[in-house]
């Protein structure tokens, strides 16, 4: 269990050493991706400007405050609360980000599944899990929003975050074939005729 | 008693930011007995990330989660009680649309077929506003639940039926929760409904997800069921977020109503741990806000 302090972007041998129970705080740029925006690249044609190579992306629509623009707020948008959405959703598009984006760490809660583990092994990346539903603290590591693409979706926009000790966050999927998700979905369906036989179900 | 419209939208406006922000007493007792008792170790950091959190969303003035969810009111019009049913129903809807305006909160309501996000956090059908009746001598009360997605998107109806007994149900709820893991947000309150149409065990599991921690079924077998099937859910070990430990529920809640002789349907819907809610009852002495 070793915690990895990361400035992003990041190499392809930094997220390959990345192994299921490290620990990982992230500085710098953080991309916001979930379903609209992501519908819009992959099966809408759209592109977005913004270059996610070597970066990490969390699945988010956050809660923003439009002010006026400034050097701290370039967007004109203020972050409130940004937190994390469950990742399931987002299952088909894990590959292609890294394929095609070449994006290394994908951030969210509830874990991902065969595919995106496979995309993880293949391309060279990591899920890293947040705790859901605990935004208030999420909010306290954003710096600023940097910029915004697509923002006609908005808030289901492409947001680019500067994050400062976000974290620490654990390594739940890795490139290696590791998944906790797996792991725990294994344990506990492996209880299941033992809990409905106490329960009385014949 | 006569209920002003106005009175209504404002305090309809509040709730929704209430319950955005201030976790109810019930729910914070619960995740101080089930950190008191955990054995995992991840579990337990879990656990103790989402206290922080409360902590944080208290002292910071901020939204507990980013998921502003489905806005849903409970209207409950006691005796006495005087009220255009109508001007009701809007005075909630401006109440929930100037929330999300003023605050401002994330819209999360978009059109089904669209995806078209009007930023009000309302449209067709939304805010759920539902209608229930007391005794209460010149009290209405409004209970506001803003319903995250994560829990809402694991929603399950099994029409079972009579030969099936209740062994279909106790699968059915066990089969869910394994289903689904993570996704949730655990610990949850899973809530059961069992009986009715369709239509009605849906809304019985609604309502039993959203129910208080520490109350139980009115009816007995309800309640026998709510303990033996929450100890079987945290004895499968999925744990909060998914990642392995006890903490897997905060409680099963069940909901009862009679059925078809040719029926036994259940339903599941559950609720994160963000279990938000907010109520406000109206008397002669003025609005008090509770949970």
């Amino acid at each position: 269990m070793t915690h990895h302090a990361f400035t992003m972007p990041i190499t392809e041998p930094q997220a390959r050493a990345l192994r299921v129970n490290d620990t990982v705080t992230l500085e710098g740029a953080l991309y916001g991706i979930r379903d609209a925006n992501l519908i819009a690249i992959f099966d809408k044609g759209r592109k977005t400007r913004f270059d996610m190579n070597g970066h990490a992306a969390i699945h988010t629509a956050p809660n923003v405050r439009k002010v006026p623009v400034s050097a701290q707020n370039p967007t004109g948008y203020e972050p409130m609360c940004v937190g994390t959405t469950t990742s399931a959703r987002m299952e088909r598009f894990t590959a292609p980000l890294l394929e095609q984006h070449g994006l290394r760490l994908i951030i969210g809660k509830g874990g991902l599944g065969a595919g995106s583990l496979a995309a993880f092994a293949k391309w060279g990346g990591a899920y890293l899990a947040i705790i859901g539903g605990t935004a208030a603290l999420e909010t306290t590591w954003i710096e600023a929003i940097e910029d915004v693409d697509l923002d006609d979706l908005n808030p289901e926009s492409i947001w680019k975050f500067r994050v400062r000790g976000f974290g620490p966050l654990l390594v739940a999927m890795d490139s290696h074939g590791a998944s906790l998700y797996d792991e725990v979905d294994r344990k506990a369906r492996a209880r299941r005729e033992n809990t409905l036989a106490r329960l009385g179900v014949k | 008693m006569k209920i002003d419209a106005k009175q209504v939208e404002d305090v309809a406006r509040e709730l929704y930011i209430r319950a955005l922000k201030i976790l109810p007493p019930d729910v914070k007792e619960g995740f101080a007995r089930l950190a008191a008792a955990e054995t995992d170790a991840t579990a337990r950091k879990v656990l103790g990330t989402m206290i922080t959190n409360i902590r944080v969303a208290e002292d910071t003035e901020n939204l507990l989660c980013q998921d502003t969810g489905i806005p849903i009111y409970n209207v409950t019009i006691g005796r006495g009680v005087e009220v255009i049913g109508t001007e009701l129903k809007s005075a909630i809807r401006k109440g929930c649309e100037r929330a999300t305006r003023e605050h401002p909160l994330r819209s999360s309501i978009v059109h089904p077929i669209t995806r078209k996000n009007e930023h009000t956090s309302c449209g067709p059908g939304v805010p759920a506003i539902h209608f229930e009746f007391s005794d209460a001598p010149e009290t209405l009360v409004i209970e506001m639940v803003p319903k995250g997605s994560g829990s809402e998107n694991n929603s399950w109806l099994k029409m079972a039926i009579p030969a099936e007994g209740v062994g279909a149900i106790k699968t059915f709820v066990i089969d869910c929760v394994l289903e689904a893991g993570g996704k949730t947000c655990p610990p949850t309150i899973v809530g059961v409904g069992i009986g009715g149409t369709s239509d009605l065990c849906v809304a019985l599991a609604k309502q039993a997800a959203t129910r208080a921690l520490g109350t139980t079924s009115s009816d007995a077998e309800g309640a026998a069921l709510e303990k033996s099937l929450t100890e079987a859910v945290n004895s499968l070990g999925v744990g909060p977020q998914g990642l392995g430990g006890d903490s897997t529920a905060f409680a099963v809640h069940v909901e009862i109503a009679a059925t078809h002789i040719t029926m036994n349907p259940v339903a599941v819907n559950m609720q994160c741990h963000s279990a938000r809610r907010a109520s406000a009852s109206f008397t002669p002495a003025g609005v008090e806000y509770g949970f």
